[in-house]
């Protein structure tokens, strides 16, 4: 299990630097806002942890407050970003782009 | 009963969570412009909620009513905040929004340890990789409170630092939490053990980002986005949960690449930068010899810009913090469309570190409808500036520095620097001539072909459109 694992992490570490190096530093801050919602899927892991049996009162409490967090930047997260992006989008169409 | 079955078998929700991470990447790859960015983002949001269905599929009993208040909770919380934040907050929104991500990583590492009863009976690698998760997601919970209340201005902007024993003082904790964590790997179930590895990755995450300087946020938010990316991956090993590896993974790798590009755009290395001290002057400063350059300041009016701009036949705009603040891009805008209709050629320079976060005039820009083609980047605009008529600073200030390039002794030396005082005439826009934030003088304010307007950058630009307009 953890050897599959760290190839799943080695490889997505990878992949992460090719796609996000072609990102042009205008789209930085919303680059950044959105890996940022993208890394609320820690909501996952409450979700998952909050489902296991055995988890007294305490536990209860501080994973509902780790849902809330999560749900906070994931929702936040992408709806922000895309207030952004929509701002980059509207307006003229550029022409038609010259390729660099 | 066929179909929960089928739902809840694993290999099913093991393809759940493929197809949701192959959406996150697919939707990422969107980024790379400006017309595919939306939909891109749209494209990971439905991966997310994919993860998350799957996620919810997997358990056999209830603890609904639990999630459903959490989710309430952060529903409540995150939309309206994601609506109603200006654009000119952003970066401390992102930092608030990364912090909560880093909260929810150690409080799930904490319920895991108290479950499993200091991880009794699970293999070394979960505890390993939980504990690296704790201390990871608590320094970026705290290290991102403290960026968005200096952001925020709750907490001052100058560095807050202990001198010469900082990083002494932050290995000595660093090493603490460590410790917490082998005495727990080598068999301690004890929480207090847990507790106390917390408060170490706490008190460091204050510590780290206490000594930045505003101008250096874009590097800490960016490594702080990095370390949330890294512990959610760390998390995902510890849950044996592929789609959250992939996701911190590409996070941890974003934040990583901006971390980089941005300590690059400063000439400066991470290490320097999160050693702190360099934002607030102090003994830096008297390294350029305060009185080096003293030159006239050629003071100007907002009527003679408005000529120079009128007869301009390209001017390029060099927008900074001070725009930021002064709120000013939709002014610029209106100075810019107005110029447009009289034949101007008009751009925009940006420095990769303009502002408080990558790419945060950009932002602000197309806040204002900026068209994205005009917003050029430095070594893309920069040898431009030798065919522009004029170049019009506003807010901005180190980026411009001629110094990066002239003055070995000067604490910016070797930063790449927009190439502003090649431009026939330069008009910078600023409320005074105090130093930006390393206290440095710029010596592009006292050559022959620089000229001062002084003023708040809203009003000043806005005075400079209504003058255009009696033209």
């Amino acid at each position: 299990m953890l050897l599959t694992n760290l190839t799943i992490l080695v490889l997505a570490g990878f992949v992460g630097f090719a796609v996000i190096s072609k990102v042009p530093n205008t789209l930085h801050t919303p680059l950044m806002s959105g890996t940022n919602a993208i890394h609320g899927i820690v909501l996952l892991g409450g979700l998952l942890v909050i489902g296991l049996a055995g988890n007294g009162a305490f536990n209860k409490v501080i994973l509902v407050i780790a849902i809330a967090f999560g749900t906070i930047n994931v929702v936040g997260g992408f709806l922000v970003t895309d207030r952004m992006l929509e701002m980059f989008k509207r307006k003229p169409e550029p022409p038609p782009a010259e390729d660099e | 009963m066929l179909a929960t079955t089928f739902l809840q078998d694993p290999n099913f929700l093991r393809i759940l969570y493929i197809v949701a991470f192959a959406l996150f990447i697919y939707g990422l790859s969107g980024l790379t412009g400006p017309r595919t960015a939306v939909r891109g983002n749209r494209i990971a949001a439905v991966g997310m909620a994919i993860a998350v269905i799957a996620t919810l599929l997997d358990r056999g009993e209830g603890n609904w009513a639990l999630i459903v208040i959490g989710v309430a909770l952060g529903t409540a919380v995150g939309v309206p905040a994601a609506r109603r934040v200006h654009m000119t907050a952003m970066p401390q929104m992102v930092a608030l929004f990364n912090g909560v991500g880093g909260g929810a990583v150690f409080l799930i590492a904490w319920a895991e340890f108290r479950n499993t009863g200091g991880y009794r009976l699970e293999p070394t690698y979960v505890a390993v990789f939980s504990l690296f998760a704790a201390i990871t997601g608590s320094v970026s919970f705290w290290g991102s409170n403290i960026a968005f209340g200096k952001l925020q201005e709750i907490l001052p902007g100058r560095p807050i630092t202990l001198g010469r024993a900082q990083q002494l003082v932050n290995g000595a904790i660093a090493a603490a939490a460590v410790a917490c964590a082998v005495a727990i790997v080598a068999g301690s179930h004890s929480q207090l053990i847990f507790v106390l590895m917390l408060i170490a990755a706490a008190v460091l995450g204050n510590l780290v980002v206490l000594p930045i300087g505003g101008a250096d946020m874009p590097v800490v938010i960016s490594l702080l986005n990095a370390f949330t990316g890294l512990s959610a991956a760390a998390t995902g090993v510890a849950l044996n949960n592929p789609a959250l590896i992939v996701a911190g993974m590409i996070v941890g790798a974003s934040g990583s690449i901006l971390t980089n590009l941005m300590a690059v755009a400063m000439n400066r290395s991470i290490p320097a930068i999160i050693a702190g001290g360099f934002g607030g002057g102090g003994v830096v400063v008297g390294a350029t010899g305060a009185g080096e350059h003293v030159g006239t300041v050629r003071s100007t009016t907002a009527a003679d810009v408005a000529v120079q701009l009128a007869y301009a036949r390209q001017v390029v705009i060099v927008p900074g913090y001070g725009m930021a603040v002064a709120q000013a891009q939709h002014a610029v805008r209106e100075l810019a469309k107005a110029l447009e209709a009289r034949g101007v050629q008009v751009s925009y320079a940006i420095h990769p570190v303009a502002g408080r976060m990558p790419g945060h005039m950009n932002v602000l820009l197309a806040e204002a409808d900026v068209p994205y083609e005009q917003l050029r980047e430095m070594d893309d605009i920069n040898p431009e500036f030798a065919r522009t008529d004029v170049a019009l600073v506003i807010g901005a200030n180190d980026v411009t520095n001629p110094a990066a390039k002239t003055n070995p002794g000067s604490p910016i030396y070797g930063m790449p620097i927009l190439d502003v005082e090649d431009a026939h005439s330069v008009v910078v826009i600023k409320r005074s001539m105090n130093p930006g934030f390393a206290g440095i003088d710029n010596e592009l304010y006292t050559r022959p072909n620089t000229a001062m307007l002084f003023g708040d950058a809203k009003s000043a630009v806005s005075a400079l459109t209504a003058e255009l307009a009696d033209i």
